[in-house]
């Protein structure tokens, strides 16, 4: 287990160098800097720019006071918004992205499970199909054609919650819509897969096994078919969080919440480098984590993964 | 298995099939569609701002904020979605065949660190590495479907190196290096050519995903700019208006579905065609 732990831990390092170094590349090498804004600046004012923000260095050098500056977690100023750092506008907005992503995926979880082991346990009747039905929809149509939709049936024709905002943070009215348009698509994978593993997981020998000990249905269904079950539902949380962190740039941007994915837009329409990359390698490192604890789950759930 | 019982059953699968039928009408509306509306692209009129449809008048989808013609944007956008979905896949088959081809033909450390770092940009939130590079390098219509292409082709590489490694046990491998062609000869004329087949089908599978993508950075601001459009530019349009105007929310939404839905449907026939395991 502890072995296993640290493999991953060193495994996720290069991962990590890949992101930030590609940020950095990228960031560095493309014609047209930051300070190229068309305006006419006096030679003088150009090389103290370069050199207040350390681009005299040469390239490597940078590199290095980039790595140096983010283990400290300082991603640079941010271009645009003169007087934040990146650090401190991520700071801002993250609480807001992480209890909209959170609730999200803990709602895509609880309902994705709950309907993928109904329609299993109904399989073939109409109940079943219905389910697929709604999986389907809700894979096919995308969050940014869904959630305009909810905002405008729910929130505008119905009037039965605000139709965007994040009231002050503490409102559960402004939070259930975007919630519900984040985790939908999520959702509608999970009740797919976990409705085929377990169909899977029941007709597995084990399962008559434990019928045939005599234990209840609902013994046999929650001991024992829910844990083999389960496990593709769990190795689907890495890329189910990396969908969930996508899809907040879209949900936030429609229900206008104050979070990083609407800092991510702002900045990418306004070029501002620092807090564009800034955004890319904080969530690259988030995600990072999120697999190495996802792997950490899958081994302490089928403990045939951490022998190999 | 031959080809011919692959095409058959594929032809007996009228999910795939009815896939088939939508994807072709919605190339047709792409390609002749303008031709059915009496309206041109950049037609404004004053008096028609965010009217609804109009049948009798020629506005089969009504029209927009600016008073232009919905039908005919919706036409537009489908081509410009299409055409951006079909460069970006062509792009990373491109990349994919090469990477792939390489990382299988040579194997051995070269396979796994090359594959190593497939595995690495998996794991990445893409999206963000596109939007990444479109603030660096622009957002004209050639970018988009480069950098969607430049980070889509995971899968591609993944499928052909497979494949590669599948080819390079083959008899004509053998006899061609028993002829003494280099490793470069071999590989560009004997192992490429004999990818094409899997390949173009496995592209058919990344173009939905190439049209998604691009619709999602549309829909911010961020991909397709005016005067052009696309899907996701109306899309992005008609969530602004859409309290006053739904049907411009929804035309652009119900065609962008229904076609992901048909790529979906298609693909899935096509890998069951080919690979009939369940």
């Amino acid at each position: 287990m502890l072995s296993m732990l640290v493999k991953r831990l060193v495994g996720a390092i290069p991962t990590l160098f890949v992101i930030i170094t590609m940020t950095f590349v990228m960031m560095r090498l493309t014609p047209g800097g930051p300070f190229d804004t068309g305006r006419v600046v006096s030679p003088e004012v150009q090389a103290n720019l370069m050199r207040a923000y350390h681009l005299d260095e040469p390239l490597f050098q940078q590199y290095l006071r980039y790595l140096g500056d983010l283990t400290r977690g300082d991603f640079g100023p941010s271009f645009t918004s003169k007087d934040f750092s990146v650090t401190q506008l991520i700071r801002q907005g993250f609480p807001v992205s992480l209890e909209l992503g959170v609730s999200a995926m803990a709602l895509a979880l609880v309902a994705g499970l709950g309907l993928g082991t109904f329609s299993a346990l109904r399989r073939n009747q109409a109940s079943d199909h219905v389910v697929i039905a709604f999986s389907m929809v809700g894979i096919i149509i995308p969050s940014f054609v869904m959630a305009p939709i909810l905002t405008l049936v729910f929130g505008v024709t119905l009037q039965w919650l605000p139709a965007g905002g994040w009231g002050d943070g503490h409102q559960l009215s402004y939070k259930i819509l975007p919630v519900i348009a984040l985790a939908l698509p999520r959702i509608s994978s999970i009740a797919r897969l976990s409705r085929s593993s377990m169909i899977e997981a029941l007709q597995m020998p084990f399962i008559r096994t434990a019928y045939a000990k005599g234990l209840p249905r609902r013994l046999v269904l929650f001991r024992h078919a829910s844990r083999a079950a389960i496990l593709p539902v769990v190795s689907y949380l890495g890329p189910a969080t990396a969908g969930i962190i996508t899809g907040s740039i879209i949900v936030e941007q429609v229900f206008s919440i104050p979070g990083i994915g609407r800092y991510f837009v702002d900045a990418a329409l306004n070029r501002d480098y620092t807090l564009v990359s800034g955004v890319v390698i904080f969530y690259g490192c988030i995600i990072v984590l999120f697999n190495l604890i996802v792997d950490v789950l899958y081994g302490v759930l089928d403990p045939r993964i951490t022998r190999r | 298995m031959t080809r011919d019982t692959s095409w058959r059953r594929l032809a007996r699968n009228p999910m795939a099939m009815g896939g088939v039928v939508v994807l072709t009408l919605i190339v047709l509306l792409a390609l002749f569609g303008s031709g059915l509306s009496v309206h041109a692209i950049d037609d404004v009129f004053w008096d028609r701002i965010s009217a609804p449809p109009d049948v009798e008048a020629g506005f089969y989808f009504g029209t927009d904020a600016n008073g232009r013609d919905l039908f005919v944007r919706t036409v537009l956008g489908a081509r410009v979605s299409l055409l951006v979905g079909l460069a970006a896949s062509l792009i990373s088959l491109v990349i994919g065949v090469a990477y792939g081809a390489v990382a299988g033909f040579w194997g051995g450390h070269v396979d796994s660190v090359m594959m190593r770092i497939v595995d690495i940009l998996y794991s990445l939130p893409f999206v963000f590495f596109v939007i990444l590079l479109t603030v660096y390098v622009g957002r004209s219509l050639s970018t988009i479907f480069i950098t969607i292409g430049a980070v889509i082709w995971l899968d591609m590489a993944r499928i052909v190196r497979g494949q590669t490694l599948a080819l390079k046990q083959r008899e004509f491998v053998e006899a061609a290096r028993a002829f003494g062609a280099t490793n470069r000869r071999i590989l560009v004329s004997h192992i490429i050519p004999n990818l094409l087949g899997p390949v173009i089908i496995s592209m058919l599978l990344v173009i939905p995903d190439a049209i998604l993508t691009e619709s999602f950075l549309s829909f911010l601001g961020l991909g397709v700019q005016e005067p052009n459009t696309s899907w996701g530019v109306l899309i992005g349009e008609g969530a602004q208006s859409m309290t006053e105007a739904p049907w411009m929310l929804l035309f652009p939404g119900a065609f962008l579905a229904v076609t992901l839905l048909a790529f979906n449907f298609f693909g899935d026939g096509l890998r069951d065609a080919l690979d009939p395991k369940e």
